[in-house]
């Protein structure tokens, strides 16, 4: 943790920035729960003492500055690329803590062949997967993830599935490949939740540390701006309308991840 | 070092190894898989990376994931994984890291088929991708010189950090001539100062493309440019044949380059004072050479397996000073060197 911070002495720090992050705004809108997922990866960071050996890869989506927010190495990956740029990194840098963090229409549509074979292949890489079932950073067009009859801009009738197919289930899918360590589905839209997702991070990164496989946690979030809600709002449907169709719950965990001190 | 009789893509590919390679991402795809072949057994032996990746997507992303942590690393394929890596290969010259990819031109369009072609010419020199880039492009029209261009394409891609593409065909991949290897590099543990390696006692690194101000990716595509213009003065390279008293030029390169030495000798025997210039740089191309050889000569002949797309910047470098004419066979077919020499016969006919 930061130890330059100047506390008056009849003062308690109770809250800073990570060191693995730096001092600055975020472009996210207001009570999007990007922010909280940055802060949960930058404190695991800092408590496993990660920020000098990683090199992050950043998405093509809402979080595509990603890098502005971390004070570690980053790359920025094309469109659902980033599982295969953090393959290549990882491979040619076996010593250095590689993560990459996308969205849903990043690693569920454009780059679903990529992280099925990191995955599969058991790369030594980990993945913070955000699931708020719509395209944020282009105006809110229907994601693979996005609900049936969800309306969006390029779902203006609701998300008819007959026409534009299922909410695609990642987490589910990645589970089925042998080279997965541990692969769960958390939610970052309550206290409880983010407290248990945030162990699933650490969780995630010590099975890369310790060599044990793929690792990837998806966070179920939300949209307020794209979803027409005020911040409380998606939090809530986000609960009541994601929840039962992409149902928490840890879908992989080996032994060995089973047995990691978090 | 002695001679040894060697397939081109086990040449190529040994000759990257012995050049320090540190890592291989690559998809099977004719007429280069020999290439991957050899590089899965070569690089794992050596302790070095290889992986087959699931699609040339994803290859050159893995290509481009190494190259930002500044280690030595290639991709090989042909024309339709060339068209699959096209984004990637945007993104690596967007990033100015220094990558280095062979192209086995095969028949197209489409999947076409795996005959040799030079129908790439365009894709290669004139974008490989979307935006404001082109890569160095080198021209082997044997053996032993794609293994010497091996260790070129390295050399002037981490020079310039810079996209470095080999422009072979079918018959340069699958063809088998003596050709002396390079003597085996140590590799390179020093890492660039730009690369990703984690951020020790220093700020962070960080390899991007994106640039979200117009007037920011202005400057930076203004800088890419100079660049360019910086390869195109220091870099262009051809060989000649017999241009001293030639009136009449063919132009050829790779593999039809080659077939024109033994077009050239022919003309000669039957009294045609014929040349020959063979680009090995496609891009940058020798314009001025060309250019200044055109005011000696009654006409120029190019000869391409397409449908003419070097011809362009023949007709471009000649600027009107001696007509141009053009031979081309398609679709995977080799073009015979009797052929060419009566096309030689009817320019000469046609100019005198």
């Amino acid at each position: 943790m930061n130890t330059t911070t100047q506390i008056p002495e009849n003062m308690e720090l109770v809250y800073q920035y990570p060191d693995s992050m730096t001092k600055t705004y975020t472009h996210y809108c207001p009570g999007c729960v990007h922010g909280i997922v940055h802060r949960l990866v930058g404190e695991v960071l800092d408590e496993l003492d990660l920020r000098e050996k990683s090199i992050g890869v950043a998405p093509v989506g809402c979080s595509v500055l990603i890098y502005n927010y971390f004070n570690v190495d980053f790359v920025e990956a094309a469109h659902g690329r980033a599982p295969a740029m953090a393959t290549g990194l990882k491979r040619t840098n076996p010593d250095k803590f590689i993560f990459t963090y996308q969205g849903d229409g990043d690693l569920a549509a454009i780059g679903t062949a990529e992280i099925i074979h990191a995955a599969n292949r058991g790369e030594l890489i980990s993945t913070v997967f955000i699931n708020n079932a719509i395209y944020g950073m282009t105006g809110g067009q229907m994601a693979p993830t996005t609900l049936p009859g969800m309306k969006t801009t390029s779902s203006p009738g609701g998300r008819d599935c007959k026409i534009a197919g299922y909410p695609i289930k990642m987490s589910e899918i990645l589970a089925q490949t042998e080279g997965a360590a541990y692969i769960t589905r958390e939610a970052g839209t309550d206290i409880r939740s983010i407290r248990k997702l945030k162990k699933a991070i650490k969780r995630a990164f010590l099975t890369q540390i310790e060599g044990l496989g793929f690792s990837c946690v998806e966070v179920l979030a939300n949209c307020p701006t794209n979803w027409n809600m005020d911040p409380w709002e998606s939090m809530l449907w986000s609960k009541e309308q994601m929840t039962p169709y992409f149902p928490l719950g840890t879908y992989k965990m080996r032994e060995e991840v089973k047995a990691l001190k978090v | 070092m002695t001679k040894e009789l060697l397939k081109g893509n086990v040449a190529f590919a040994e000759a990257a190894v012995r050049n320090g390679l540190q890592a291989y991402f690559g998809y099977p795809i004719t007429p280069q898989s020999e290439a991957l072949e050899h590089f899965s057994g070569r690089m794992i032996e050596l302790d070095r990376v290889f992986l087959q990746a699931e699609s040339e997507v994803a290859a050159i992303n893995m290509v481009y994931g190494a190259a930002s942590s500044g280690v030595r690393v290639m991709t090989s394929t042909s024309g339709p994984g060339l068209a699959l890596m096209a984004e990637g290969l945007s993104y690596i010259a967007g990033s100015e890291i220094p990558v280095v990819v062979v192209n086995m031109m095969r028949g197209g369009p489409g999947l076409g088929n795996i005959q040799p072609s030079q129908a790439d010419y365009n894709f290669m020199t004139k974008s490989a991708g979307h935006g404001n880039f082109h890569p160095l492009v080198l021209a082997p029209a044997n053996i032993q010189e794609i293994i010497d261009m091996v260790g070129l394409a390295f050399e002037l891609a981490e020079k310039y950090r810079t996209l470095v593409m080999i422009a072979g065909d079918g018959s340069i991949g699958q063809m088998m001539e003596a050709a002396e290897l390079p003597p085996m590099q140590e590799i390179s543990t020093a890492r660039p100062a730009w690369a990703v390696t984690g951020a020790v006692g220093r700020a962070p690194n960080l390899i991007t493309s994106l640039y979200l101000g117009a007037e920011k990716l202005e400057k930076v595509n203004i800088r890419l440019q100079q660049k360019l213009a910086t390869i195109e003065e220091n870099e262009i390279r051809w060989q000649e044949y017999e241009t001293e008293d030639a009136e009449l030029l063919l132009v050829a390169y790779g593999t039809v380059g080659r077939i024109c030495i033994s077009v050239l000798r022919a003309a000669r025997q039957q009294g045609l004072k014929v040349g020959l210039l063979r680009p090995q740089t496609l891009w940058p191309f020798p314009t001025a050479r060309i250019n200044e050889l055109a005011a000696q000569m009654q006409g120029v002949l190019v000869a391409e397996m397409s449908a003419g797309q070097m011809l362009v910047d023949v007709e471009h470098a000649v600027a009107g000073k001696t007509p141009v004419r053009f031979y081309g066979r398609m679709g995977g077919v080799i073009p015979m060197s009797a052929e060419i020499l009566e096309a030689v016969k009817q320019v000469q006919e046609e100019v005198s």
